[in-house]
């Protein structure tokens, strides 16, 4: 290799060894760096000595020796014999490199001896491989050794059996196997049991829960023991369900959906619910004896726009529920009718709807079975709706040959049960006859009751025709207290007090109206008093004993209907056909309407009839295009007495009928009293 | 099974109301009228929020029972009306 090192690679020795470091003093050879270093790019590196052209063309001498570089060059001794330090002449320059100590042993060594007694023993059997070993043990004596080495293991061997001649091919030691046992890797797989990963709450309420449903198998199980028939009479006091259909993927959503419906409804028309439950007209402070009717929700059935409103009547176990009867009382547009149910819930849509195959006149729900539903129809029948079922059909009608009338029915009201448990109704009909129906297992029996003759108690006939004429009857009511004690209103005018026990008789009639008596009814609390009112403008109060009316008001429109309010004995509220609903307070005006209201937006719809909520303070009206209007009725209407100051406000009925007295007597006194 | 229809039916065309889902018991919507991922985003949040307010309702009285839940945002509200086995969402915007 080159000792002399040109100029040229004088750089690249620089730019080398500033890449490594200071390589420059250890001297290595870069002889061949030049070609490989072509390839990069020389870059001056920024604390490169920067040297003068003369000292670069400056040439440097290295010379090789043997010496060791690392060896001491001046190791000096103290010399006890001069006394003084003196430096070695020759130093040993021996450098070593690399050591490695080997494993061989001479065969006539101690060490080599002591090993081979050791392996004294064994040494007979491994007489294959031992010979080999000793062969390449000795380098030199191969024969020799290999000789000795025979003659020992033969003669070790002497003292055993005799050799076996062993197969030099597939030989194999059983002997020397049996002390390892054989081993055999034996795996077995299963199949893994099945697993599923299970995770659930253990809650108060999942507990619960569970108990309910052990308790229910339970009773299952002991009803199937009894094994009593089950009667037909468990409509004692169940809850009204809603229509549970076939379990399809959809027919589940029913119940959750009518209750998102109502709240749809209750968002809509929010600030008509408020209204409805609190508020109260804070001007009827200053108005003394007039009160308003704040106009809440309307009811409204699409497919019953072109019928009228003929019966309303309030669901007594769920307040919030009303039935409306739908017809026509126009005597030449008579066509189908319905029967619909609603909810102040819900004022879009009704909650049962039941076409009909010709109008409803009169309708009337059971007082303590919700679900049973008493109407009576244009065509005479009359028909008893199971609100459970799911049909659409009465469970009960009446056909020609059970006795049903001949004539629009007017009026059905339920009774009590008769003692054989059995539901009955009465209806009134213009053929005359008030009859009376009982459910009996699957039929309506009927009885007639009374035949309302014109040659009744009183004597008329004006005629003079012994032919017992027929009056029509048009409404009736039952008395509260007096199970059977009832009046009926009839076309002419007249209204007859008749009771249950005698069929042909009446107790007493009275010549109401100049017209057909449109609703005659009993006040609630009051037991004597009762009001009618006629399509001949006016509304009469009656106290049964006294022939002529304690109160006659003229309302300048036939009058539709009337009713008490179950709040008060001495008010009540009429509607006419101008659309106006007049409410009396008779407590407090004797004479005038303390509220004349017109309630519908067209004047010429025709209001059919009005009933009062038994616990709300609302009225629903029905009219003659189907709609039904509820309102609310302001403070004003709805004043109870009041007692001095300091004596307990008296509740219960007791008030109002002293309170209806209290009237009363001041219309008994003789006329002078009367301003 | 009609009558259901009708009534879900009256409900999505019911004034200021926004959209209707139905649900099943494993939060997956079976029915709705509105895009996808919205719906599968109300689905899955609200069944969450259903189920942890009927916990808290059976867990104080275990014979109550959950009715319905009402969530009054700013901008509409949201209707949830739990039964055993669906989930019935309504969203309505009750000022309009």
């Amino acid at each position: 290799m080159s000792t002399f090192f040109s100029q040229t690679n004088m750089l690249l020795m620089s730019v080398w060894s500033c890449f490594f470091g200071q390589d420059e003093e250890d001297g290595t050879e870069m002889g061949e760096g030049d070609e490989w270093m072509q390839g990069k790019t020389l870059i001056k590196p920024l604390d490169q000595l920067d040297l003068t052209e003369a000292e670069l063309k400056e040439e440097f001498t290295r010379i090789l020796t043997a010496n060791n570089p690392h060896a001491p060059q001046n190791i000096v001794r103290y010399s006890f014999k001069e006394r003084s330090y003196k430096p070695i002449s020759s130093v040993d320059q021996l450098a070593v490199h690399f050591v490695l100590e080997g494993n061989l042993l001479h065969q006539d060594s101690d060490e080599a001896r002591r090993q081979r007694a050791k392996q004294g023993l064994p040494e007979g059997r491994y007489d294959f491989q031992s010979t080999h070993a000793a062969g390449g043990e000795d380098a030199g004596d191969v024969e020799e050794g290999g000789g000795e080495e025979r003659a020992d293991s033969v003669e070790s061997k002497a003292g055993k059996k005799e050799q076996k001649i062993t197969n030099q091919f597939n030989f194999s030691e059983r002997a020397s196997q049996t002390l390892n046992n054989p081993l055999r890797e034996r795996g077995c797989q299963t199949e893994p049991p099945p697993r599923a990963n299970f995770s659930a709450t253990a809650n108060q309420w999942e507990i619960y829960d569970v108990y309910l449903e052990v308790l229910q198998k339970q009773e299952k199980n002991k009803e199937k023991a009894k094994a009593v028939p089950k009667k037909d009479d468990d409509k004692g006091k169940k809850k009204m369900m809603l229509v549970e259909t076939q379990s399809d993927d959809i027919t589940k959503v029913a119940k959750v959906a009518k209750i998102i419906e109502r709240m749809v409804n209750q968002n809509t028309f929010d600030d008509i619910a408020q209204d409805f439950k609190y508020f109260e007209d804070a001007s009827d402070e200053y108005r003394e004896q007039e009160g308003t009717l704040l106009p809440l929700w309307k009811f409204q059935y699409d497919k019953a726009k072109r019928l009228s409103v003929t019966a309303l009547c309030w669901n007594e176990s769920y307040k919030d529920l009303f039935a409306v009867g739908l017809g026509s009382y126009d005597f030449t547009k008579q066509g189908r009718g319905m029967l619909v149910f609603y909810s102040l819930k819900n004022s879009t849509f009704p909650e049962y709807i039941y076409p009909t195959t010709s109008g409803i006149l009169c309708l009337d729900i059971h007082k303590h079975l919700p679900y049973l539903v008493a109407v009576g129809f244009y065509d005479g029948c009359v028909a008893v709706y199971n609100l459970k079922e799911e049909t659409l059909q009465p469970i009960y009608k009446s056909t020609a040959k059970s006795g049903k009338h001949t004539d629009p029915v007017w009026q059905v009201k339920w009774q009590k049960d008769d003692m054989d448990n059995n539901h009955n109704f009465f209806s009134v009909s213009s053929d005359g006859r008030v009859v009376s129906w009982t459910l009996v297992k699957n039929e309506l029996v009927f009885t007639d009751i009374i035949k309302l003759s014109l040659a009744g108690a009183v004597s008329e006939g004006p005629e003079g025709v012994q032919l017992p004429i027929m009056a029509c009857g048009t409404s009736f009511d039952f008395h509260k207290q007096i199970d059977y004690l009832f009046l009926v209103g009839t076309e002419e005018g007249k209204i007859h007090k008749c009771s249950k026990a005698y069929s042909s008789q009446f107790l007493e009639t009275y010549n109401a109206h100049n017209m057909a008596v449109d609703a005659v009814k009993w006040n609630h609390f009051h037991t004597k008093v009762f009001i009618s009112c006629s399509s001949d403008w006016t509304v009469k109060i009656w106290d049964h004993t006294i022939k002529t009316p304690m109160f006659t008001f003229d309302l300048n429109a036939s009058v539709g209907d009337v009713a008490w309010s179950p709040y008060s004995s001495t008010v009540f509220a009429a509607v006419t056909t101008d659309g106006k609903v007049h409410t009396f307070d008779l407590s407090i005006n004797k004479y005038e309407a303390i509220c004349q209201q017109p309630v519908v937006a067209k004047k010429k719809t025709k209001l059919t009839h009005i009933e009062f909520n038994p616990v709300y303070p609302i009225i629903i009206v029905g009219d003659d295009r189907g709609y039904v209007t509820s309102l609310k009725l302001s403070p004003n209407l709805r004043k109870k007495p009041k007692e001095k100051k300091g004596q307990e406000l008296p509740k219960g009925p007791e008030v109002e009928i002293a309170k209806m007295e209290k009237l009363l007597s001041l219309l008994r006194e003789p006329e002078n009293s009367n301003a | 099974m009609a009558e259901v229809e009708e009534t879900l039916k009256r409900i999505q065309t019911h004034k200021g109301v926004i959209g209707t889902i139905v649900v099943n018991a494993e939060g997956i919507p079976i029915r709705t009228t509105l895009d996808n991922s919205t719906t599968v985003q109300y689905a899955g949040l609200l069944h969450q929020l259903t189920m942890k307010a009927r916990s808290t309702v059976r867990d104080l009285d275990p014979q109550n029972d959950l009715t319905f839940l009402r969530i009054r945002p700013k901008k509409h509200e949201i209707m949830v009306a739990p039964d055993k086995e669906y989930l019935l969402i309504v969203i309505q915007n009750p000022s309009e």
